[in-house]
This record gives structure tokens, C-alpha cells and sequence, in this order.
């Protein structure tokens, strides 16, 4: 088995083969000031797994309980898919003026990006599963970071009375008002990546309130 | 690539200084390497004592708190607000911390990396000067415990580092002490003691200034017995001295001083230890400059919108009150200063008055200030005395007129009252019909008041006599003052019944020589400073400026400085009233200061024996003015 598995990968690009290489360490790290974490988002021709396709990625880290602005990525990508009734929602149109990368090119950048961070989404499972549809089409396998979503965290900090909602799926929109965010660039994946961003900061500090946390604490609340 | 965030962060840094004056790539390349920080309320964004991050920050949400000092003894230096710099010391100085920032309020706070910025401080000047302010201004501790648990604007600092007063040239003692290298260390200490200096510059034969002793050095060193008092100026100096040009700015000797940990600079010719000394600036100086620059207050008030920020800047010049006492600074220079800033606040107030009334006023009007605003003479907040005078209209406009300016006048004094001024009991005020008249009215008013004197027309005329326009048209004011002189003249009977009132206040001395204090009521057991000490100063003042016709002196030490030009064989007596009047003020603002209070009514036992004979040795010159009325106006018979 681990033979085949090997061979499999023989024939990946080096950029896949050095990012898998970075999950091989044992000692993971634990405390927060020590990771690096990556908030992201993408915009997409629409909300089928299959059929749609991402049109770009925002992203920017998380080090150090603060936004590094230095540290990020705005891509936007060339599409065959295209899909009208979306475009009101994030703007990008066919052949806007935007610098754009093909899929292939855009995913190589966005994985060399992220490296081993731990990454952050809004309803992540969503961004989760296009980014790994994406890897599919180019025969790699799936993302190997750990994902925390911050519509899970945001409803964990909230007080006990609140628990009655606990079934409710909180939207960003709903994030921003109540963690008394401005919506500024909110549907470009860069402004919203950075919204998600400044949410987890807030949310941390809640979190942190009541108790010494790490990561692992993250995790379990995911 | 393209970079949303940056560019956002960059439409952020632009609307603000230092940032407006750079380019817009160059402004771009600096929001791509910021971090953004989120605290929470109670949050450190840095400590006092220690290192400097090699970063500096700007307020981007929210509120950070400068603080010094550590727990109970923490005070406030300064609220940091949207747009705000702080941290700078690490562009400066790169060493501790001399302060902490904490979160007031939950905030975002972008840090701006220390080296991607150092370029723009070295190529663009004002970029430089701005950030040196700044600093400046967060270095100056002066406004400490303010309100505490209140939120604060600290539009003040941003405006301060922006007004140019920071950049002027200081100005230093011409005149410094100076002592040769083999002057004993007694002969030094004479020598500061005679010339109530707080150093003196040891200068060698070509006057090159070769150190510098300190009361300090003289107390650690000498009065220690370290050295003897036959020691050498050299054994006891502290050398090198710090040396500057003397075309030195504010911003820049305060730097200065912060830098090297020392109390006094020395000004030469060239500005190095090998040019000759030409003076000496000390902390003390520094203070002074800040303190006697309240064109910055003044410039902040023209600029406010909002009372409650009016009220903040009103609780800033008691702060600024407290410290001209502190420093025994003249009294009639905080008297100038406190009117200056009042003057300024009420002239806000009706101008936010009026843009909140459905319609600008249709006739020209002047808004006077009475009693000791009037004289300028309120230091502490006390009762607002005022009135409104308006041009005379068709009689069947009268109505609507007065109603205009009633509605503008109950505006106006809601207002006064909100940035601390209490109402006046008496409703004495604009907003009382008696007191919102046109002209006309108001002349045969002063007119009545003076021909047909009666105890309450004394009482009146001696407040509304002391006007002082701080609104509007002056002319109208102009004309009531025509009205007062014109009136005295024409009758001596008015000017002897105020002398009356002035003789027939109570006196502060019992036949004992005891303080006399009240009987009953309210304020039983405490000592009336106002009726008792200071009100005979002032009645006497004005009455005597009034036989002598003089206009425009509405101030009691200007009156009493004036009379004394007058009369010369009276100028001793005239002195030493202006000079009791001076330390009655002052002895009441600290009074007032210290029991939050209007400084009044003082309960005798928390005085103490000294400051007893203090007050004690202004009633004899109260004694002595009331004599003088009684002679001059032939009193006598009145009584």
C-alpha cells in the first residue's frame, strides 16, 4: 500500500510534493502565538461542487494575534464557467480587467501560499470542498491543512442565553454586525477574507476570556 | 498583484497626517506591509519600561489609552482616537517605552514597521516635523488625571502637534548664572540663592560652558557631605552640559530634554560646548511655553461642534488653572488667559446656538457677559451672569424680536450650563425677558438704575455695569457704556449710594481681630471670602474708576493699577488693594479647586495658621479703601 501510494505521487509537480512534505513533521505546534494562520475565501460562479468554478482567492495570514497585511494573496482566475446571475453578487465579470491566472497556475500559487497554515473560512466546508475539487481536476489530492470556521468558533463565543440558536448558521453578514464589523469589500474574496480574519481575532479575545486556549481547544469547537 | 486590503488601509492613512503629504505609491508600498491589530478593552499594546517595538501604531477603530506610571498611580496622558499616532519613541529615540498604551476601548490599531517608514523621515521635512510633534505632545505629561472613566477626545494633541505654536522658537534666559571653574561650592549655592535661579553654568575664560550645577548636584553632593563647601565648582559640576543653537523649537528642546534625562539646556553661540554661552533653558521655561499658549484651546474651541466636547475642553483649562497656580505664575496672566478661553467658549456656544434656531437673527445684537465674567475675573466656573441687547426695531416687531432672542438665550444659557457654567439664581440671565431688551430699552434701564437709586437698583447696576461684549455687534454695547458715564456725571447721588453698599458689606473681623463667619444657614461656621474680603476690593474699584470716567478698565487689578497713575499720593494704598485682591483670588480658586466648589464660603478649620495670616493681612487694604470712599464721596451723612 504504501508502495502504490508512493508511486502515485511520483509524477506530482514538485510544488505539491514539497507542500505534502510540510505535514510530515510530528511535532506540531500548539500554542497560538506560534502558528500561523490563514483566512481565506473564494468567489465563485456559483454553489455546485461540480459544475461551478472558483473566480478567485483572498487570503491573508494571521500571526501573532494580528492581520499581516504583507502576508497575502489576491488571485483571480480565467474560467470556461460563467455564470450571470452571480456576477451581481461579487462582480467579476468574463473579461474584467483583472490580472488572471489560469486554474492550474492559481492553485500552484495558492498552495505554495498557504504552506502548513492553519486556515480559516466562513462556512468553510464550502471553500473547502471547491478548492479540492480544483486540486482534483489537476490529478492532486486534497487540501491537508486544517480548516477552523469562524460561522462554528462565532457561535461557540457566544454567551449561554444564546444557546437556544445554537442550530442556527450564522452568515457573515450576521458575523459583521454582531462582532461590530465594517462590511467594507464585503463578496470580494480578498475583503472578505479579511473580514473573516478580523472576526476570528474578535472571537479569539472572547474565547480567551474565560480560559487559557490553544489550538487543539479550536478544534474541538470545530 | 492587486491588493484590496492595502488599498483600503491606504484610503484609511491618506485622510490623516502624516500620511496626506505622501505620494500615493508611496503610501500603497507602506499600508502593504502593515499589521492590523484587534485589543480589547484593558488590552496592552505596549508597556512602560520597556523596549520599544520596532513599530509605531495609528488608532484605526476605537480608543487607546496613554498612561504613566503603574497601577494606582497610572495617569492619563492622552486618549489616542481614530487617526491618532502613538509609539513613535522607537522613531526617535529607540529606547524604552516612557509610557503604556492601553485599549480603552475594544480597537483596531494598524502598526506601521519602524524602517519602512524611516526613509520618508529623512527625505520629506514635514513628514519629520509632524511625527516630532506628535511626540512632543504625548511627552508633555500635562493634562493628568482627567476624568477618569470618561471617554475623551484627544483632538486636542492632534491639533497641538498640528499648531504651530509647537514649532516657534522657545524663548530662553538671556541672562544665565554663571560661575568661573574655581568658585567654591558655598559661594555657588549663595549665588543661585540670590538670584532665585535653580543652576548655575560653570564657565570657563572664554565663557565656553564647561558644565553645569543644579540644586541637585548641590543637595547629593554637597549638602550630603560628599564634598565640602570649599569644594570646587569643577568637583561638583555635572559635565559635559547638553548644548543647542538658539534657534531651538518647542517640539525640539522638549526632545531634548526627554533624551538625556536632564533638566536644563544650554543655549550658545554655535550651539556646540566649544562656542560661547548666551543662555539657559530649563523644564520650567518648557512648561511655561506650553501653558501660556492657549491659542491652541482657543483654536480648538472655534473648531468644536459638540457641547460635550466643549464641556472636555472647559475641564482642560481647569486642569491647565491648576498648574499656573501650581507654578505661581502671575495673577493677572491667568486671569488674561481663563477670560480669553471663557470669552472664546461662550462665543462657540452662541454660534451653535444660532445655527440650531430656524432662522439667523434679523437684527444686529450683542451678548454680554456680567459680574466677574464681565470684569474678567472667573477663574472657576461659577454662576453665568448674562444679558442680550438688540438693535432697536418697529414697535410692532418688538415682540417677535425679543421672543427671537429669548429663544436664542434659552439655547445659549441650556448650553453654558452643559459645559459647567451653573444657572444664576437669580435668572439673571438672557433668557429672562427683564434681560433681553433692544437698546433703547436698555438705556432708559441704566438710566432709571442711576437716577433713581434704590438698594436693588445698586445691586443691579453693580452687576450689569460690569459687562463685558463677547458676541455680536460691540457698538450696541459701546452705548450702554455711554449710558454709565454719562449718568455718573450728571449725578454724584448715584456713585454715593454704591459707596454706601461698598461700606455697608460685612466686615471679615470681628473687634477681636477674629474672622467673623456666618451666623446661620447654609454655609453656618464658614468664612464668606466673596462678601466679606473681595466684594468691598471691587465695589470700590469701579466705583472710583466711575467718578474718574474711565472706559474700557472692567477689570478690578486693572482698575486699581489705572487709579494709582491717577493718584499718585493714594498709589501705595491702590497697590496693596490690588495685591490683596490678587491673593483673595487666588487663595479662593485653590479653595474652589480643591472642594470642587465655587471656592467661597471656607470652613477656617482646614486653613492653616499661615494661611490664616495670609488672609488676615489683606483686610487691613479693605479697611483702608473703605475709608478712603467715606472721605471722598462724604459717606457719612448717608448712612
Amino acid at each position: 500500500m504504501k508502495f502504490w501510494s508512493k508511486k502515485s505521487t511520483d509524477n506530482h509537480p514538485d510544488f505539491w510534493k514539497a507542500y505534502l512534505k510540510l505535514f510530515d513533521e510530528k511535532d506540531r505546534k500548539s500554542a497560538l502565538e506560534d502558528i500561523r494562520f490563514i483566512a481565506f475565501d473564494t468567489e465563485t460562479t456559483g454553489f455546485d461542487y461540480i459544475d461551478d468554478r472558483i473566480l478567485s482567492i483572498g487570503a491573508v495570514a494571521i500571526k501573532n494575534g494580528s492581520i499581516d497585511v504583507a502576508d497575502q494573496l489576491e488571485i483571480y482566475l480565467d474560467q470556461e464557467v460563467f455564470n450571470e446571475d452571480t456576477v451581481e453578487i461579487h462582480g467579476i465579470i468574463k473579461n474584467g480587467s483583472y490580472d488572471r491566472l489560469s486554474e492550474k497556475k492559481a492553485i500552484q500559487l495558492f498552495i505554495t501560499y498557504i504552506k502548513d497554515a492553519v486556515l480559516i473560512a466562513h462556512h468553510a466546508e464550502f471553500d473547502r470542498k471547491m478548492i479540492n475539487r480544483a486540486l482534483q481536476r489537476l490529478g492532486l489530492g486534497k487540501l491537508k491543512n486544517k480548516i477552523l470556521d469562524t460561522g462554528v468558533l462565532f457561535k461557540n463565543s457566544r454567551h449561554k442565553i444564546y444557546a437556544k440558536d445554537s442550530i442556527k448558521s450564522y452568515s457573515l453578514d450576521e458575523l459583521c454586525n454582531d462582532l461590530k464589523l465594517s462590511q467594507s469589500d464585503r463578496h470580494t474574496a480578498s475583503g472578505d477574507a479579511f473580514i473573516t480574519g478580523m472576526a476570528f481575532l474578535k472571537i479569539l479575545a472572547k474565547l480567551k476570556k474565560d480560559k487559557n486556549i490553544d489550538v487543539d481547544y479550536l478544534f474541538r469547537l470545530t | 498583484m492587486k491588493n484590496t486590503i492595502a488599498e483600503r488601509i491606504q484610503d484609511f492613512l491618506k485622510q490623516f497626517p502624516p500620511f496626506d503629504i505622501l505620494k500615493k505609491e508611496e503610501l500603497l508600498a507602506i499600508s502593504k506591509q502593515i499589521r492590523v491589530c484587534y485589543v480589547e478593552k484593558g488590552d496592552y499594546i505596549f508597556k512602560q519600561d520597556k523596549p520599544c517595538h520596532d513599530e509605531f501604531y495609528i488608532v484605526r477603530e476605537g480608543a487607546v489609552g496613554l498612561y504613566r506610571g503603574f497601577n494606582s498611580n497610572q495617569s492619563l496622558v492622552d486618549i489616542c482616537d481614530t487617526g491618532d499616532l502613538f509609539g513613535l519613541r522607537i522613531m526617535i529615540i529607540k529606547k524604552n517605552y516612557r509610557m503604556s498604551a492601553i485599549a480603552d476601548e475594544e480597537s483596531i490599531v494598524y502598526s506601521i514597521p519602524a524602517k519602512i517608514f524611516e526613509p520618508y523621515i529623512e527625505e520629506n521635512k514635514e513628514v519629520n516635523r509632524f511625527l516630532l510633534n506628535t511626540f512632543a505632545t504625548h511627552a508633555r505629561n500635562y493634562y493628568t488625571e482627567t476624568e477618569k472613566g470618561k471617554r475623551i477626545d484627544n483632538t486636542i494633541s492632534i491639533e497641538a502637534a498640528k499648531d504651530l505654536s509647537a514649532l516657534r522658537s522657545i524663548s530662553y534666559h538671556k541672562k544665565p548664572v554663571t560661575c568661573s571653574l574655581d568658585t567654591s561650592a558655598q559661594e555657588i549655592a549663595r549665588k543661585i540663592t540670590k538670584k532665585k535661579a535653580s543652576y548655575a553654568v560653570v564657565v570657563d575664560d572664554n565663557k565656553f560652558p564647561v558644565g553645569i550645577i543644579t540644586d541637585s548636584d548641590l543637595r547629593a553632593k554637597v549638602g550630603t557631605g560628599l564634598f565640602p563647601l570649599t569644594s570646587l565648582a569643577t568637583k561638583v559640576m555635572t559635565s559635559p552640559v547638553v548644548t543647542y543653537p538658539k534657534k531651538l523649537t518647542v517640539a525640539e528642546a522638549q526632545i531634548a530634554l526627554i533624551k538625556h534625562g536632564i533638566s536644563h539646556l544650554c543655549i550658545t553661540k554655535e550651539g556646540t560646548q566649544t562656542s560661547k554661552l548666551i543662555g539657559i533653558l530649563s523644564e520650567h521655561d518648557l512648561l511655561v511655553s506650553f501653558g501660556n499658549n492657549p491659542s491652541v484651546l482657543i483654536k480648538e474651541i472655534n473648531r468644536i461642534r459638540k457641547l460635550e466636547k466643549l464641556r472636555y475642553i472647559r475641564k482642560q483649562v481647569e486642569k491647565l488653572l491648576k498648574s499656573y497656580l501650581e507654578q505661581d505664575i502671575p495673577t493677572a496672566h491667568i486671569l488674561h488667559i481663563i477670560s480669553e478661553i471663557n470669552d472664546a467658549l461662550v462665543a462657540r456656544i452662541i454660534e451653535l446656538s444660532i445655527k440650531e434656531m430656524p432662522a439667523k437673527p434679523i437684527v444686529k445684537f450683542s451678548f454680554l457677559v456680567l459680574g466677574s465674567q464681565g470684569r474678567r475675573e472667573q477663574l472657576l466656573l461659577t454662576d453665568q451672569d448674562n444679558a442680550i441687547v438688540f438693535e432697536d426695531v418697529a414697535k410692532e416687531n418688538y415682540k417677535s424680536t425679543q421672543d427671537y432672542f429669548l429663544k436664542l438665550a434659552s439655547k445659549i444659557t441650556k448650553g453654558l450650563h452643559t459645559i459647567g457654567f451653573e444657572y444664576c439664581p437669580a435668572e439673571m440671565m438672557a433668557s429672562n425677558p427683564r434681560w433681553c431688551m433692544s437698546v433703547s430699552k436698555w438705556e432708559t434701564q441704566f438710566r432709571d438704575w442711576m437716577t433713581i437709586p434704590t438698594n436693588e437698583s445698586t445691586l443691579l447696576s453693580s452687576i450689569f455695569f460690569d459687562f463685558q461684549h463677547v458676541y455680536g455687534d460691540v457698538a450696541l454695547a459701546d452705548r450702554l457704556s455711554e449710558v454709565v458715564f454719562d449718568g455718573v456725571n450728571k449725578s454724584n447721588r448715584f456713585l454715593s449710594l454704591l459707596g454706601v453698599s461698598a461700606l455697608q458689606k460685612p466686615s471679615p473681623l470681628g473687634f477681636f481681630k477674629q474672622f467673623l463667619v456666618e451666623q446661620n444657614g447654609e454655609h453656618k461656621d464658614t468664612f464668606d471670602i466673596k462678601t466679606r474680603a473681595m466684594m468691598v476690593l471691587i465695589d470700590a474699584a469701579r466705583i472710583l474708576t466711575l467718578s474718574y470716567n474711565l472706559k474700557g478698565v472692567n477689570n478690578t487689578l486693572q482698575r486699581y493699577e489705572k487709579l494709582a497713575e491717577l493718584e499718585p499720593k493714594n498709589a501705595a494704598l491702590f497697590d496693596s488693594c490690588a495685591k490683596a485682591f490678587r491673593v483673595l483670588i487666588k487663595f479662593r480658586t485653590r479653595q474652589g479647586l480643591l472642594h470642587n466648589d465655587s471656592g467661597r464660603f471656607i470652613k477656617l478649620n482646614t486653613l492653616s495658621k499661615n494661611d490664616k495670616l495670609r488672609l488676615k493681612r489683606c483686610f487691613k487694604p479693605i479697611r483702608d479703601i473703605q475709608e478712603l470712599l467715606r472721605v471722598r464721596f462724604q459717606l457719612k451723612s448717608l448712612m
